[in-house]
Protein backbone atom coordinates (compact mmCIF):
# COMPACT_ATOMS: atom_id res chain seq x y z
CA UNK A 1 0.00 0.00 0.00
CA UNK A 2 1.58 3.11 -0.98
CA UNK A 3 -0.16 5.25 1.49
CA UNK A 4 -0.75 8.72 0.99
CA UNK A 5 1.63 11.24 3.29
CA UNK A 6 -0.20 11.58 6.50
CA UNK A 7 2.28 13.00 7.89
CA UNK A 8 1.64 16.43 10.31
CA UNK A 9 3.73 19.00 11.46
CA UNK A 10 3.94 18.09 15.82
CA UNK A 11 4.10 20.56 17.88
CA UNK A 12 4.88 20.56 22.07
CA UNK A 13 3.79 23.74 23.48
CA UNK A 14 4.84 23.63 26.93
CA UNK A 15 5.06 26.56 30.06
CA UNK A 16 8.07 26.66 32.30
CA UNK A 17 8.63 27.78 35.63
CA UNK A 18 6.04 28.66 38.07
CA UNK A 19 3.83 31.63 36.43
CA UNK A 20 0.10 30.06 35.66
CA UNK A 21 -0.54 32.67 32.92
CA UNK A 22 -1.60 30.22 29.94
CA UNK A 23 -3.92 32.28 27.65
CA UNK A 24 -0.92 33.30 25.41
CA UNK A 25 -0.03 29.40 25.59
CA UNK A 26 -3.37 28.14 24.88
CA UNK A 27 -4.32 30.79 21.96
CA UNK A 28 -1.13 30.20 20.01
CA UNK A 29 -1.94 26.06 20.76
CA UNK A 30 -5.18 26.64 19.13
CA UNK A 31 -4.30 28.74 16.45
CA UNK A 32 -1.39 25.81 15.40
CA UNK A 33 -4.54 23.56 15.88
CA UNK A 34 -6.33 25.54 13.06
CA UNK A 35 -3.44 26.01 10.85
CA UNK A 36 -3.50 21.72 10.84
CA UNK A 37 -0.72 20.83 13.08
CA UNK A 38 -0.83 18.11 16.13
CA UNK A 39 -0.26 20.69 19.35
CA UNK A 40 0.97 18.69 22.54
CA UNK A 41 0.06 20.96 25.02
CA UNK A 42 1.71 20.15 28.38
CA UNK A 43 0.09 22.27 30.80
CA UNK A 44 1.98 25.43 33.56
CA UNK A 45 4.46 24.36 35.71
CA UNK A 46 6.76 22.49 33.68
CA UNK A 47 10.47 21.68 34.53
CA UNK A 48 12.83 21.74 31.89
CA UNK A 49 13.16 17.79 32.14
CA UNK A 50 10.14 17.52 31.93
CA UNK A 51 9.50 19.92 28.64
CA UNK A 52 12.43 17.92 27.47
CA UNK A 53 11.14 14.55 28.23
CA UNK A 54 7.71 15.09 26.61
CA UNK A 55 9.12 16.33 23.47
CA UNK A 56 11.34 12.97 23.14
CA UNK A 57 8.54 11.01 23.74
CA UNK A 58 6.21 13.02 21.51
CA UNK A 59 8.76 12.84 18.46
CA UNK A 60 8.10 16.42 18.01
CA UNK A 61 9.34 18.62 15.33
CA UNK A 62 8.76 21.63 16.82
CA UNK A 63 9.10 23.06 20.68
CA UNK A 64 7.10 27.02 21.65
CA UNK A 65 8.08 27.79 24.87
CA UNK A 66 5.85 30.37 26.67
CA UNK A 67 6.78 32.64 29.69
CA UNK A 68 5.62 35.39 31.11
CA UNK A 69 7.97 35.19 34.77
CA UNK A 70 11.00 37.06 33.76
CA UNK A 71 12.66 33.82 34.19
CA UNK A 72 13.34 33.04 30.88
CA UNK A 73 17.11 33.20 30.34
CA UNK A 74 16.95 30.99 33.70
CA UNK A 75 14.97 28.21 32.40
CA UNK A 76 15.21 28.61 28.55
CA UNK A 77 19.05 27.28 28.58
CA UNK A 78 18.23 24.49 31.07
CA UNK A 79 15.50 23.10 28.19
CA UNK A 80 17.84 23.58 25.43
CA UNK A 81 20.45 21.45 27.56
CA UNK A 82 17.82 19.07 28.88
CA UNK A 83 17.23 18.17 25.03
CA UNK A 84 20.70 17.42 23.88
CA UNK A 85 21.32 15.69 26.43
CA UNK A 86 18.40 13.43 25.20
CA UNK A 87 19.29 13.69 22.00
CA UNK A 88 16.78 15.61 20.51
CA UNK A 89 19.23 18.14 18.54
CA UNK A 90 17.13 18.89 15.43
CA UNK A 91 14.11 20.60 17.01
CA UNK A 92 12.45 24.11 15.76
CA UNK A 93 12.63 26.20 19.01
CA UNK A 94 10.73 29.29 19.14
CA UNK A 95 9.30 30.74 22.35
CA UNK A 96 7.05 34.26 23.21
CA UNK A 97 5.89 35.97 26.13
CA UNK A 98 7.06 39.05 28.08
CA UNK A 99 10.42 39.05 26.79
CA UNK A 100 12.77 42.04 26.57
CA UNK A 101 14.07 43.30 23.24
CA UNK A 102 17.46 43.15 24.66
CA UNK A 103 17.34 39.67 25.57
CA UNK A 104 17.18 38.69 21.67
CA UNK A 105 20.62 38.03 20.84
CA UNK A 106 21.41 35.41 24.07
CA UNK A 107 18.02 34.11 23.30
CA UNK A 108 19.02 33.72 19.65
CA UNK A 109 22.49 32.20 20.31
CA UNK A 110 20.74 29.67 22.12
CA UNK A 111 18.71 28.42 19.11
CA UNK A 112 15.36 30.16 19.33
CA UNK A 113 14.67 30.55 16.09
CA UNK A 114 11.54 33.39 16.94
CA UNK A 115 10.55 35.37 19.97
CA UNK A 116 6.63 36.10 19.50
CA UNK A 117 5.71 39.36 21.49
CA UNK A 118 2.81 40.19 23.05
CA UNK A 119 0.63 41.57 19.98
CA UNK A 120 1.64 39.15 17.54
CA UNK A 121 -0.56 37.93 14.95
CA UNK A 122 -1.15 34.24 15.19
CA UNK A 123 -1.00 33.72 11.60
CA UNK A 124 2.54 34.69 11.84
CA UNK A 125 3.59 32.18 14.31
CA UNK A 126 2.02 29.77 12.13
CA UNK A 127 3.77 30.58 8.80
CA UNK A 128 7.15 30.76 10.83
CA UNK A 129 6.32 26.85 11.86
CA UNK A 130 5.81 25.88 8.30
CA UNK A 131 7.82 27.78 6.58
CA UNK A 132 10.68 26.02 9.11
CA UNK A 133 9.71 22.51 8.90
CA UNK A 134 10.14 20.75 6.42
CA UNK A 135 7.01 18.58 5.13
CA UNK B 1 17.45 1.70 9.25
CA UNK B 2 19.01 -1.69 11.05
CA UNK B 3 20.85 1.10 13.35
CA UNK B 4 17.61 2.43 14.45
CA UNK B 5 16.22 -1.21 15.27
CA UNK B 6 19.03 -1.69 17.32
CA UNK B 7 18.91 0.93 19.29
CA UNK B 8 14.98 0.31 19.43
CA UNK B 9 15.93 -3.24 20.94
CA UNK B 10 18.51 -2.14 23.21
CA UNK B 11 15.86 0.28 24.92
CA UNK B 12 16.39 3.24 23.52
CA UNK B 13 13.29 5.39 23.94
CA UNK B 14 14.83 7.84 21.44
CA UNK B 15 14.33 5.32 18.78
CA UNK B 16 10.96 3.71 20.06
CA UNK B 17 9.77 7.96 19.43
CA UNK B 18 11.35 7.63 16.04
CA UNK B 19 10.17 4.45 14.77
CA UNK B 20 5.95 5.19 16.34
CA UNK B 21 6.45 8.19 14.18
CA UNK B 22 7.02 6.75 10.94
CA UNK B 23 4.61 4.14 11.48
CA UNK B 24 1.92 6.33 12.34
CA UNK B 25 2.45 8.20 9.27
CA UNK B 26 2.62 4.84 7.25
CA UNK B 27 5.92 5.67 5.48
CA UNK B 28 7.21 2.59 3.30
CA UNK B 29 9.77 2.67 5.85
CA UNK B 30 7.41 2.97 8.67
CA UNK B 31 6.34 -0.37 7.41
CA UNK B 32 9.53 -1.89 7.31
CA UNK B 33 10.19 -1.34 10.85
CA UNK B 34 6.87 -2.61 11.66
CA UNK B 35 7.82 -5.62 9.90
CA UNK B 36 10.88 -6.01 11.51
CA UNK B 37 9.49 -5.16 15.17
CA UNK B 38 5.85 -7.21 14.86
CA UNK B 39 7.66 -10.58 15.92
CA UNK B 40 8.93 -9.22 19.54
CA UNK B 41 5.16 -8.02 20.04
CA UNK B 42 2.22 -9.71 21.86
CA UNK B 43 3.91 -10.42 25.30
CA UNK B 44 1.93 -7.09 27.21
CA UNK B 45 -1.12 -6.57 28.31
CA UNK B 46 -3.14 -4.08 26.34
CA UNK B 47 -5.57 -2.05 28.12
CA UNK B 48 -7.93 -0.14 26.50
CA UNK B 49 -9.86 2.80 28.75
CA UNK B 50 -12.44 4.29 27.31
CA UNK B 51 -15.27 6.61 28.48
CA UNK B 52 -17.17 10.02 27.44
CA UNK B 53 -15.33 13.17 27.26
CA UNK B 54 -14.49 13.83 30.47
CA UNK B 55 -15.14 11.21 32.60
CA UNK B 56 -11.83 10.91 33.49
CA UNK B 57 -9.87 8.42 31.16
CA UNK B 58 -6.71 10.24 31.44
CA UNK B 59 -6.43 10.80 34.74
CA UNK B 60 -7.35 6.84 35.56
CA UNK B 61 -4.80 5.74 32.97
CA UNK B 62 -2.29 7.64 34.60
CA UNK B 63 -3.42 6.07 38.06
CA UNK B 64 -3.19 3.12 36.99
CA UNK B 65 -0.10 3.48 35.51
CA UNK B 66 1.67 4.88 38.74
CA UNK B 67 -0.40 1.69 39.88
CA UNK B 68 1.39 -0.64 38.26
CA UNK B 69 4.87 1.23 38.83
CA UNK B 70 4.66 0.71 42.90
CA UNK B 71 4.13 -3.31 41.47
CA UNK B 72 7.70 -2.96 39.85
CA UNK B 73 6.22 -3.26 36.32
CA UNK B 74 6.51 -0.97 33.44
CA UNK B 75 4.23 0.88 31.45
CA UNK B 76 3.73 2.50 27.85
CA UNK B 77 0.53 4.49 27.28
CA UNK B 78 -1.17 5.74 23.97
CA UNK B 79 -3.63 8.54 24.65
CA UNK B 80 -5.62 9.62 21.56
CA UNK B 81 -7.68 12.69 20.72
CA UNK B 82 -9.58 14.28 17.76
CA UNK B 83 -8.25 15.53 14.51
CA UNK B 84 -10.27 18.74 13.06
CA UNK B 85 -12.44 17.31 10.34
CA UNK B 86 -12.02 20.60 8.55
CA UNK B 87 -8.23 21.40 9.32
CA UNK B 88 -6.69 17.96 10.38
CA UNK B 89 -5.37 19.82 13.16
CA UNK B 90 -5.52 18.50 16.46
CA UNK B 91 -5.07 19.20 20.37
CA UNK B 92 -3.20 16.45 22.23
CA UNK B 93 -3.79 17.47 25.82
CA UNK B 94 -3.97 14.31 27.68
CA UNK B 95 -0.64 14.53 29.01
CA UNK B 96 -1.61 16.92 31.26
CA UNK B 97 -3.36 14.49 33.51
CA UNK B 98 -0.09 12.29 34.06
CA UNK B 99 2.32 14.90 34.52
CA UNK B 100 4.26 13.08 37.83
CA UNK B 101 4.99 10.16 35.29
CA UNK B 102 6.60 12.82 33.13
CA UNK B 103 10.03 11.67 34.26
CA UNK B 104 9.69 7.87 35.03
CA UNK B 105 12.02 5.78 33.22
CA UNK B 106 9.52 3.24 33.25
CA UNK B 107 6.69 5.03 31.47
CA UNK B 108 6.53 6.29 27.76
CA UNK B 109 3.59 8.07 27.08
CA UNK B 110 2.25 8.87 23.33
CA UNK B 111 -0.72 10.94 21.76
CA UNK B 112 -2.04 10.65 19.15
CA UNK B 113 -4.38 12.22 16.85
CA UNK B 114 -7.36 10.44 15.44
CA UNK B 115 -6.67 11.07 11.44
CA UNK B 116 -10.19 10.75 10.68
CA UNK B 117 -10.29 7.29 11.71
CA UNK B 118 -14.18 6.18 13.44
CA UNK B 119 -14.57 4.45 16.45
CA UNK B 120 -12.29 6.43 18.88
CA UNK B 121 -9.05 5.43 17.77
CA UNK B 122 -6.76 6.04 14.69
CA UNK B 123 -5.68 4.47 11.73
CA UNK B 124 -2.56 3.10 12.76
CA UNK B 125 -3.66 2.57 16.36
CA UNK B 126 -2.86 -1.51 15.98
CA UNK B 127 0.55 -0.59 14.72
CA UNK B 128 1.47 1.49 17.24
CA UNK B 129 0.66 -0.56 20.01
CA UNK B 130 2.49 -3.27 18.36
CA UNK B 131 5.71 -1.44 18.45
CA UNK B 132 4.95 -0.43 22.26
CA UNK B 133 4.10 -3.94 22.64
CA UNK B 134 7.86 -5.10 21.19
CA UNK B 135 9.70 -2.52 23.33
CA UNK B 136 9.00 -4.49 25.92
CA UNK B 137 6.62 -2.85 28.44
CA UNK B 138 4.74 -4.99 30.62
CA UNK B 139 1.48 -2.94 30.23
CA UNK B 140 0.22 -1.19 27.11
CA UNK B 141 -2.65 1.27 28.28
CA UNK B 142 -4.93 2.97 25.08
CA UNK B 143 -7.10 5.93 26.16
CA UNK B 144 -9.34 6.39 23.72
CA UNK B 145 -10.95 9.77 22.04
CA UNK B 146 -14.29 10.40 24.44
CA UNK B 147 -16.31 7.70 23.29
CA UNK B 148 -20.25 8.32 23.37
CA UNK B 149 -22.15 5.00 22.88
CA UNK B 150 -21.48 2.96 19.66
CA UNK B 151 -17.62 3.48 19.56
CA UNK B 152 -16.22 -0.12 20.37
CA UNK B 153 -13.42 -0.01 18.35
CA UNK B 154 -11.56 -0.31 21.02
CA UNK B 155 -12.39 -3.89 22.19
CA UNK B 156 -10.40 -5.34 19.05
CA UNK B 157 -7.43 -3.58 19.81
CA UNK B 158 -7.09 -4.01 24.00
CA UNK B 159 -7.33 -7.23 25.92
CA UNK B 160 -8.99 -5.74 28.45
CA UNK B 161 -11.43 -3.09 27.81
CA UNK B 162 -12.46 -0.68 30.87
CA UNK B 163 -15.70 1.27 30.72
CA UNK B 164 -15.29 4.63 32.53
CA UNK B 165 -18.34 6.24 33.50
CA UNK B 166 -19.28 9.06 36.08
CA UNK B 167 -22.23 9.49 38.15
CA UNK B 168 -25.31 12.39 37.13
CA UNK B 169 -24.78 11.52 33.52
CA UNK B 170 -28.17 9.87 33.15
CA UNK B 171 -30.34 7.35 33.92
CA UNK B 172 -30.25 3.08 34.31
CA UNK B 173 -32.29 3.26 30.47
CA UNK B 174 -28.51 4.38 29.68
CA UNK B 175 -26.82 1.40 30.73
CA UNK B 176 -29.89 -0.77 29.50
CA UNK B 177 -28.55 0.23 25.30
CA UNK B 178 -26.92 -1.95 23.44
CA UNK B 179 -23.38 -0.75 21.85
CA UNK B 180 -20.27 0.61 24.16
CA UNK B 181 -21.57 -0.82 27.37
CA UNK B 182 -21.31 -4.26 25.96
CA UNK B 183 -17.48 -4.49 25.23
CA UNK B 184 -16.58 -3.34 28.44
CA UNK B 185 -14.61 -6.13 30.57
CA UNK B 186 -14.89 -4.01 33.65
CA UNK B 187 -16.86 -1.20 34.68
CA UNK B 188 -15.19 1.87 36.51
CA UNK B 189 -17.81 4.69 38.20
CA UNK B 190 -15.07 7.11 38.02
CA UNK B 191 -15.43 10.22 40.31
CA UNK B 192 -16.88 8.36 43.28
CA UNK B 193 -16.54 11.19 45.44
CA UNK B 194 -19.69 12.82 43.68
CA UNK B 195 -23.00 12.36 44.65
CA UNK B 196 -24.95 9.57 42.88
CA UNK B 197 -21.70 7.16 42.52
CA UNK B 198 -23.69 4.63 44.35
CA UNK B 199 -26.78 5.09 42.33
CA UNK B 200 -24.92 4.23 39.34
CA UNK B 201 -23.29 1.09 40.95
CA UNK B 202 -26.93 -0.20 41.77
CA UNK B 203 -27.75 0.62 37.88
CA UNK B 204 -24.97 -1.08 36.41
CA UNK B 205 -25.50 -3.84 38.84
CA UNK B 206 -29.14 -4.03 38.11
CA UNK B 207 -28.51 -3.74 34.29
CA UNK B 208 -25.81 -6.32 34.39
CA UNK B 209 -28.63 -8.83 36.27
CA UNK B 210 -30.67 -8.96 33.03
CA UNK B 211 -27.56 -10.67 30.98
CA UNK B 212 -27.88 -13.90 29.75
CA UNK B 213 -27.47 -16.75 32.42
CA UNK B 214 -23.61 -18.35 31.52
CA UNK B 215 -22.56 -14.43 30.22
CA UNK B 216 -19.63 -13.34 32.39
CA UNK B 217 -20.99 -9.97 34.02
CA UNK B 218 -17.99 -7.35 34.46
CA UNK B 219 -17.23 -6.31 37.47
CA UNK B 220 -18.10 -2.50 38.48
CA UNK B 221 -15.61 -0.71 40.41
CA UNK B 222 -15.55 2.85 41.80
CA UNK B 223 -12.55 4.99 41.51
CA UNK B 224 -11.55 8.56 42.41
CA UNK B 225 -8.88 8.53 40.37
CA UNK B 226 -7.67 12.47 41.37
CA UNK B 227 -7.52 11.53 44.98
CA UNK B 228 -5.63 7.94 43.76
CA UNK B 229 -8.47 6.03 44.84
CA UNK B 230 -9.77 2.47 44.12
CA UNK B 231 -6.81 2.43 41.62
CA UNK B 232 -4.93 -0.98 43.19
CA UNK B 233 -8.57 -2.98 43.11
CA UNK B 234 -8.75 -1.79 39.51
CA UNK B 235 -5.34 -3.02 38.78
CA UNK B 236 -6.37 -6.23 40.53
CA UNK B 237 -9.54 -7.06 38.41
CA UNK B 238 -7.45 -6.26 35.16
CA UNK B 239 -5.32 -9.50 36.56
CA UNK B 240 -8.57 -11.26 37.17
CA UNK B 241 -9.48 -10.80 34.11
CA UNK B 242 -5.92 -11.86 32.29
CA UNK B 243 -6.62 -14.77 34.15
CA UNK B 244 -10.21 -16.00 32.77
CA UNK B 245 -8.51 -15.12 29.57
CA UNK B 246 -6.03 -17.63 30.04
CA UNK B 247 -7.81 -20.22 31.80
CA UNK B 248 -10.62 -20.38 29.37
CA UNK B 249 -8.43 -20.20 26.14
CA UNK B 250 -10.02 -17.07 25.44
CA UNK B 251 -7.02 -15.61 24.89
CA UNK B 252 -5.81 -17.13 21.88
CA UNK B 253 -9.20 -17.19 20.29
CA UNK B 254 -9.60 -13.32 21.12
CA UNK B 255 -5.93 -13.04 19.63
CA UNK B 256 -7.28 -14.60 16.60
CA UNK B 257 -10.50 -12.69 16.14
CA UNK B 258 -8.13 -9.24 16.79
CA UNK B 259 -5.90 -10.64 14.11
CA UNK B 260 -8.18 -11.49 11.49
CA UNK B 261 -10.11 -7.94 12.13
CA UNK B 262 -7.25 -6.52 11.36
CA UNK B 263 -6.24 -8.16 8.58
CA UNK B 264 -9.37 -7.27 6.62
CA UNK B 265 -9.29 -4.14 7.65
CA UNK B 266 -6.21 -3.60 6.47
CA UNK B 267 -7.48 -5.27 2.94
CA UNK B 268 -9.96 -2.97 2.97
CA UNK B 269 -8.10 -0.26 3.02
CA UNK B 270 -5.36 -1.49 0.54
CA UNK B 271 -8.52 -2.10 -1.57
CA UNK B 272 -10.35 1.42 -1.13
CA UNK B 273 -7.47 3.04 -2.12
CA UNK B 274 -7.19 0.72 -5.41
CA UNK B 275 -11.08 1.98 -6.03
CA UNK B 276 -10.27 5.67 -5.51
CA UNK B 277 -7.39 5.69 -7.74
CA UNK B 278 -9.08 3.24 -10.35
CA UNK B 279 -10.72 6.31 -12.86
CA UNK B 280 -9.09 9.08 -13.49
CA UNK B 281 -10.95 11.79 -12.42
CA UNK B 282 -12.27 13.13 -15.54
CA UNK B 283 -14.28 9.82 -15.71
CA UNK B 284 -15.38 9.31 -12.63
CA UNK B 285 -16.77 13.02 -12.31
CA UNK B 286 -18.77 11.79 -15.65
CA UNK B 287 -20.26 8.72 -14.48
CA UNK B 288 -21.38 10.26 -11.14
CA UNK B 289 -22.79 13.31 -12.74
CA UNK B 290 -24.87 10.09 -15.08
CA UNK B 291 -25.77 9.33 -11.34
CA UNK B 292 -26.55 12.70 -10.48
CA UNK B 293 -29.40 12.61 -13.22
CA UNK B 294 -30.72 9.56 -12.74
CA UNK B 295 -29.17 8.24 -16.36
CA UNK B 296 -27.36 5.60 -14.18
CA UNK B 297 -28.49 3.70 -10.75
CA UNK B 298 -25.28 3.97 -8.30
CA UNK B 299 -24.80 0.17 -8.00
CA UNK B 300 -24.52 0.15 -11.80
CA UNK B 301 -22.06 3.27 -11.62
CA UNK B 302 -20.21 1.53 -8.47
CA UNK B 303 -19.78 -1.70 -10.22
CA UNK B 304 -18.42 -0.45 -13.30
CA UNK B 305 -15.37 1.54 -10.80
CA UNK B 306 -14.16 -1.58 -8.91
CA UNK B 307 -14.66 -3.28 -12.47
CA UNK B 308 -12.42 -0.40 -13.89
CA UNK B 309 -9.98 -0.88 -10.16
CA UNK B 310 -9.53 -4.80 -10.57
CA UNK B 311 -8.07 -4.12 -14.44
Amino acid sequence: MTAPATAKIRVLIAKPGLDGHDRGAKVVARALRDGGCEVIYTGIRQTPEMIAEAALQEDVDVVGLSILSGAHLELFPRVVSELKKRGVDDVLLFCGGIIPEEDTRQLEALGFKAIFRPGTNTQDIVKFVYEHVSR
Amino acid sequence: MVELVQRFLEGDRRALSRIISRVENQTSEGREYLRALFPHSGRAHTIGVTGGAGCGKSTLAGGLAAEYRRRGKTVGIVAVDPSSPFTQGAILGDRIRMQELTLDPGVYVRSMASRGALGGLAPTIDDVVAVMDAFGFDYVIIETVGAGQDEVEIAGTALTTILVNNPGTGDDIQALKAGIIEIADILVVNKADHPGADVLVSQLQAVLSLSPAGTRRPPILKTTATKGEGLAPLADAIADHRQQLESSGELERQRAIDARHQVLSIARAILLEKIERAMPEADLDSLVRRVASRELDPHTAAEDLVRAASE
